[in-house]
């Protein structure tokens, strides 16, 4: 790239755009020194520890706070009986300690303030709660009488073109497979942490003016004082949060939970005192989202030369009775192949679960599971290569609208993807290949995420004279958005990153939207290159000390009538023990496009990471809920396994050089997701390859094939 | 119950009152506001809370304040004079051997154990003891195998595993092990 063909470049400018530039708060985390939520320093803090729910649906008769009251050191016990009425709890997630009603296994049922953590925690031990239990119901069946279709006529649940039915009841070639992924939890190594500082006048609700200050584990400061506000009955401006580092997410910090409100609560009954609440690891596994488990059947009816007619996705899932979250499955498998005919279904179950939610790539990492495990059948059901066989259903249109697409690059992906895997000289056969204890496969799957832009941010650029500050209330939640945004700061500028600096993850900056499905840096960005246009039309390239300017985002940076997505391709080599099962993945590759690439070194750990944890998909990740009690007995990190260094072996990202005009003023679609997606696919398809053995149950565990 | 302990934090010397329930990773975080030991289970399962107690690597979430009266801890805050890096953080900044950087401080405190470990020939499951017998306390080389291996106690959700081992490696293999820990 030369030096000025970057987006909002100055003539003359530096180039900061692509630069491998490293975290610019990589020192202050490998350190330590970095604070997270829970980690700044306050004065006088109080601790909080919530009891919370032993049954999974039923009323609370009776709560006995005796024993916690009388224990030295503690200041506040909330129960549902005498904590505030909250202003608006509209969304039921937020309606905490509001009611008798339990309607799920680790609602929180009342909560214990006092002076240390050890005395919270052994007071909340002693509040006696009783329930009325009521017959609760946890498992999800392909059947179950409470399936419902989600949606509403702008987004509706099922889609069909053409006459699929017809399709299936005359191809050749017919696969028709049911897939299941299990619950899932984000897990992001810092729990979920607010603290919660209430000043100004005195305690309650309605007493007056106050603030309140959250120091929050989240990836959108912005959204969350936006919710906390409204539920309280606040001014949004009475509201400051602050998280400049977040400890992952991965989705799951994606909005306030009911944690944020409880701290909020205790804060404003004991003003004056920060209330520092972190979840513990066992009760993120109720209250702060999960990957609904899924069953989905993939129907692709075929030509005998690999050419799909119709394509059938339907999807069932699970929701909670206290707010709908669909997952929606099904819906990439409308734009992955060429199929004149097609239909895609959701079907939820609101069952007396937690609140599912955002969990790294919702949707298509479950969904592209099934449908590129269903490609691999085909592909041997036809005897056609899995590499060839994707090509040959590429569509060169959007096959939902017919318009043409911006920068699908698939193809690419697939080819310089099996060229660097060395996938040519592949046996086809399943189950052939032995290397002492170990069969031996390889497996290859497609990946897809839409490209999602998010107006509303806005970005302000300060100069000193000396140095350029550029504020935003965007968060890094381990995105490396930071270093990015600095880098396009720079970029709009005209300047070298050494003069600009970024803050970030803060209310007092200006607003910011969320950090999710990758659209982060893409939006912000947007608001950022235009502020920084500002600044240069208002001030020149040689503006005076106090120089400033502000911009927001443009509303439509996409352009219309084409068809934006990312895509992607893993290769994957596996190897399972012959006696014992065992599954290793020594080697993963992928090969991604996702138009510009900001920050090379970032981007790439982004990918890979989405990788890691596609692995983890597909070997580790699986919450176990008890259908006697409806909590998750597998909760805590010994149990719910994630990959460890030694399940980890060789994993690559490449990308596609290039940029994607259509996607915005950045020419880059995001990087956080589409890691995952299509990756436990490849692990299932070399598995399979491996040993013959098509395991369509996540996780593949080593009892699928022995005995 | 309470107690009066002394614990040596990073070179500085703090004399504290502590509840007898009190781990030493929560006198840490809670009463000393050290940051650099994470807390990411409280329960010895993710390696977050990773420190060198006396030189030696050990999960400071399952070891009680009280049983360390007078132990010398050092945190990844400690490693080197504030400023600088120790080599294993700067290869771990090198490698972007981090993305949200909370597990981050452990898996340098455990990266410089590891190195110290190997250093002083202490084997672990893989190492290949079957060969001639290098003599007792022959250093143990650190391949990728045996990093990933005496790494394996310190989780990382954002999938870092690749950057640090990375890391660990060009630590490894530029001889900084033995004395990098003490
Ligand atoms: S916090 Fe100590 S091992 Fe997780
Ligand atoms: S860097 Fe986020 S958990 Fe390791």
């Amino acid at each position: 790239m030369s030096a000025t063909d970057g987006p909002g470049a100055a003539p003359g400018a530096h180039t900061a755009l692509g630069l491998p530039l490293e975290r610019l708060e990589a020192a202050d985390k490998v350190t330590g020194r970095a604070p997270y939520a829970y980690e700044h320093p306050l004065p006088d803090p109080l601790y909080l520890h919530p009891v919370t729910s032993t049954v999974a649906r039923g009323r609370i008769t009776a709560v006995d706070t005796s024993a916690a009251d009388a224990t030295p050191g503690v200041r506040l016990v909330l129960t549902h009986t005498g904590a505030e009425r909250l202003a608006d709890t509209g969304d039921r997630e937020f309606a905490v300690l509001q009611s008798d009603r339990v309607s799920f296994y680790g609602q929180f049922v009342a909560a214990v303030v006092a002076d240390t953590p050890e005395t919270a925690r052994e007071a909340a031990a002693l509040v006696r709660v009783e329930y009325e239990a009521e017959p609760h119901d946890v498992v999800l069946t392909a059947d179950h009488p409470r399936l419902y279709p989600p949606g509403d006529e702008d987004d509706p649940a099922d889609h069909e073109q053409g006459d699929p039915d017809a399709e299936l009841a005359r191809a050749p070639v017919v696969v028709d497979r049911t897939y299941r992924t299990p619950m899932e939890h984000n897990n992001p190594m810092e729990p979920h942490t607010t603290v919660a500082l209430w000043t100004g006048d005195g305690p309650g609700p309605g007493s007056g003016d106050g603030d309140l200050t959250l120091y929050d584990s989240t990836q959108g400061a912005h959204p969350v004082r936006e919710t906390v506000a409204g539920v309280l009955g606040l001014d949004p401006a009475r509201v400051r949060v602050v998280s400049p580092h977040v400890g992952g997410g991965f989705g799951s910090k994606g909005s306030a939970h009911a944690h944020d409100i409880l701290a909020a609560m205790a804060a404003r009954a004991l003003p004056g005192r920060p209330v520092k609440f972190a979840l513990t690891r066992q009760q993120m596994f109720s209250l702060v989202g999960h990957r609904t488990p899924t069953i989905q059947r993939v129907r692709l009816a075929a030509e005998s030369d690999g050419r799909i007619r119709a394509l059938v996705h339907d999807s069932v899932e699970h929701t909670s009775t206290v707010k709908e979250f669909a997952e929606g499955s099904a819906a990439t498998s409308r734009m992955m192949y060429a199929a004149l005919h097609r239909r895609t279904t959701q079907r939820l179950a609101d069952l007396d679960v937690p609140i599912p939610f955002w969990m790294r790539a919702p949707g298509e990492a479950p969904g592209i599971y099934a449908l590129e495990s269903a490609m691999d059948e085909l592909a041997q059901a036809c005897g056609i290569d899995p590499v060839e066989l994707r090509l040959r259903n590429e569509p060169s249109v959007d096959p939902r609208t017919g318009e043409p697409w911006s920068d699908r690059r698939l193809v690419e992906c697939l080819r310089e993807g099996a060229e660097r895997f060395g996938w040519a000289d592949r046996d086809p056969a399943p189950g052939t290949r032995r290397e002492g204890r170990w069969r031996v496969g390889t497996g290859v799957a497609a990946a897809v995420y839409p490209h999602l832009y998010n107006p509303g941010s806005v970005a302000e650029i300060h100069y000193d004279g000396d140095r350029y500050t550029v504020d935003i209330g965007a968060a890094d939640i381990g995105t490396g958005s930071r270093t990015a945004l600095t880098q396009i700061a720079a970029q709009g500028l005209g300047l070298p990153v050494e003069r600009v600096r970024l803050r970030l993850g803060d209310t007092d900056l200006p607003a910011a939207t969320v950090a999710g499905g990758s659209s982060g840096t893409v939006s912000w960005g947007a608001a950022v290159l235009a502020a920084a246009a500002a600044f240069r039309d208002r001030h020149g390239t040689d503006p005076g000390p106090g120089a400033r300017a502000r911009a927001a985002a443009p509303e439509d940076a996409v352009a219309q009538g084409r068809a934006v997505a990312s895509f992607g391709a893993h290769f994957v080599e596996a190897r399972v023990d012959a006696d014992t099962g065992e599954v290793r993945v020594p080697r993963m590759l992928g090969v991604f496009s996702v138009g510009r690439v900001v920050n090379p070194r970032t981007a790439r750990s982004q990918l890979v990471g989405g990788m890691v944890m596609g692995l983890s998909m597909a070997l580790h990740e699986r919450s176990v809920l008890d259908p006697r009690t409806g909590h998750v007995v597998n909760a805590d990190l010994a149990e719910y396994h994630v990959p460890v260094h030694a399940d980890v072996g060789d994993v690559r990202a490449h990308w596609l050089e290039g940029e994607d005009p259509a996607a915005g003023p950045l020419g880059a679609r995001g990087v956080g997701e589409i890691g995952i997606v299509g990756a436990a696919a490849a692990v299932a398809n070399a598995v399979h390859h491996a040993t013959g053995v098509r395991v369509r149950e996540l996780p593949i565990t080593l009892d699928r094939f022995v005995g | 119950m309470d107690a009066t302990i002394t614990l040596h934090v990073d070179g500085e010397e703090h004399r504290l009152t502590v509840d007898t329930r009190t781990g030493l990773l929560d006198a840490l975080r809670d009463r000393l506001g050290e940051t650099s030991p994470k807390k990411g289970c409280d329960h010895g399962q993710c390696g977050a809370c990773t420190v060198l107690v006396e030189g030696r690597r050990i999960l400071s979430c399952l070891a009680l304040a009280v049983s360390h009266d007078g132990a010398r801890v050092t945190t990844a805050a400690g490693l080197a004079p504030r400023g600088d890096l120790h080599p294993v953080a700067r290869a771990f900044v090198d490698r972007d051997a981090l993305q949200c950087g909370y597990c981050t401080p452990g898996q340098v405190c455990s990266a410089v154990g590891v190195l110290d470990e190997a250093a002083r020939g202490w084997p672990s499951l893989v190492t290949d003891e079957s060969g001639d017998d290098p003599g007792e306390g022959a250093p143990v080389p650190l391949d990728r195998e045996e990093i990933r291996e005496r790494m394996s106690g310190n989780l990382c959700r954002c999938g870092a595993y690749t950057h640090i081992v990375d890391a660990v490696e060009s630590v490894g293999s530029a001889g900084a092990g033995g004395e990098a820990a003490r």
